[in-house]
């Protein structure tokens, strides 16, 4: 078992906080409407501010001296611990919605819970957490909602953006090892838990957007696994803190 | 023979000194006003005031300039010590937003929050489709005939409208 569960734990939250906030920066100048543009700015800024909540803390738990920045810009592929979904390509803006909307539906149900966390530090930064993301969910199922149930071809890439995406979302709800221990002792969420309200929630969702629910097999990838496109995003947010290890501002 | 008394600060004083201080984005409005300060306290045992600030929302880079703001409000008043502490919880509100800040939110062009901030409690099993917004009054021309643009503006705290009378977009202080 590893020796610091606390240290784990909130490196996964903090993790798919910061992934999915560098993949949402890189439509910054690049959204198809400017609204949309600075509205996506504005959630990875929001998921971006919770990272480094997460980041601090779980540098605080593992005791070794290691700040946010040296835990985002100085570790490796391996050693990061976001969910396979929130590092998934950009692609169209289907499925950035799609990846979004599984994501925010996920993270609303777990910051609910993480609010009653015994750990007062992580209650704190769920309860700040919950607030922003309830923006994120109404905007992010709303697009499903539009583009589903908008054109024949935005119906068609947000259906396929679903279908895509679907496999990545069996990892959402894989409790391990590293959660046991905290969740004995009230301080985790137990994700397996949510599955059920998430299924309901996002199966009624794509029916007002007359979307199919998904049929496909989700995958069981352990957390820690990573595609193949993410050593390339490492590579873009590391590399002036790597290259100038002392630069400030 | 004179002995010069010099004021010993107290609480008080800080609060009117942190009433100078204008937010770094709306520079109309007061850090107080915005509800930001939550605490002003003296810790006798390390001699030091704390000041207790909360973030408006934790993405927001306007943080570290009211924290070091804060800082140099206080050295100019030569006042050295004294820490700032970050405090999350409670989260912040717009509730907290003072009725001054609100007025001078509306004068500068930026709409006040409408409703207290349980409202927007989401529903996350009933999301449907994007609904009209409550009817939020144009900054400008005071029509209610306005329409919601984007739920984010130009910074996180804002939503993005247009006003369907007078034409001018304007920007809404949502509540939260």
């Amino acid at each position: 078992m590893n020796p610091n569960p606390l240290f784990e734990y909130l490196l996964r939250l903090g993790d798919n906080n910061l992934i999915l906030a560098q993949r949402l920066s890189s439509w910054c100048g690049h959204g198809p409407v400017l609204e949309e543009d600075i509205a996506l700015a504005n959630i990875a800024l929001d998921l971006l501010g919770q990272a480094r909540m997460w980041l601090t803390l779980a540098g605080e738990a593992e005791g070794k001296g290691r700040d946010e920045d040296k835990l985002a810009y100085h570790r490796n592929a391996n050693e990061f611990r976001n969910l396979l979904l929130v590092e998934q390509d950009n692609g169209n803006f289907a499925d950035t919605m799609a990846r979004q909307f599984y994501y925010d539906q996920w993270n609303y149900l777990l910051l609910g819970e993480l609010q009653q966390s015994s750990d007062a530090r992580i209650a704190a930064i769920a309860e700040k957490s919950f607030k922003e993301v309830s923006y994120h969910i109404r905007r992010s199922s709303e697009w499903i909602i539009m583009l589903g149930d908008g054109t024949a071809e935005s119906h068609t890439k947000i259906q396929q953006a679903i279908d895509r995406l679907w496999p990545y979302t069996g990892q959402l709800f894989d409790a391990d090892v590293i959660d046991e221990d905290l969740i004995n002792k009230h301080i985790a969420c137990d994700v397996s838990r949510l599955h059920d309200t998430w299924l309901k929630n996002v199966t009624a969702t794509l029916a007002e957007a007359t979307l199919r629910l998904p049929t496909t097999q989700v995958s069981a990838e352990k957390q820690g696994a990573h595609s193949e496109s993410f050593e390339a995003l490492l590579a873009e947010m590391q590399i002036l803190p790597r290259t100038y290890p002392n630069a400030t501002w | 023979m004179s002995i010069q008394v010099e004021a010993a600060v107290d609480e008080k004083m800080i609060w009117q000194w942190l009433e100078a201080v204008a937010d770094p984005e709306i520079p109309v409005i007061s850090i107080v006003d915005l509800g930001i300060v939550r605490e002003v306290c003296f810790d006798s045992i390390a001699d030091q005031f704390i000041i207790a600030i909360t973030p408006t929302y934790s993405g927001c880079p306007a943080t570290a300039v009211i924290a070091a703001d804060i800082s140099s409000a206080l050295k100019n008043h030569g006042v050295e010590n004294f820490r700032l502490e970050n405090k999350l919880s409670p989260a912040w509100t717009t509730d907290w937003l003072s009725a001054k800040g609100r007025k001078a939110l509306r004068e500068y062009g930026i709409a006040p929050p409408a409703g207290g901030a349980l409202h927007q409690v989401v529903d996350a099993s009933r999301i449907m489709r994007a609904t009209l917004e409550e009817a939020i009054e144009c900054p400008h021309c005071k029509s209610k005939h306005t329409k919601l643009s984007s739920q984010f503006g130009s910074t996180p705290c804002k939503a993005l409208y247009v006003c369907q009378d007078c034409k001018e977009p304007f920007d809404y202080f949502k509540p939260h």
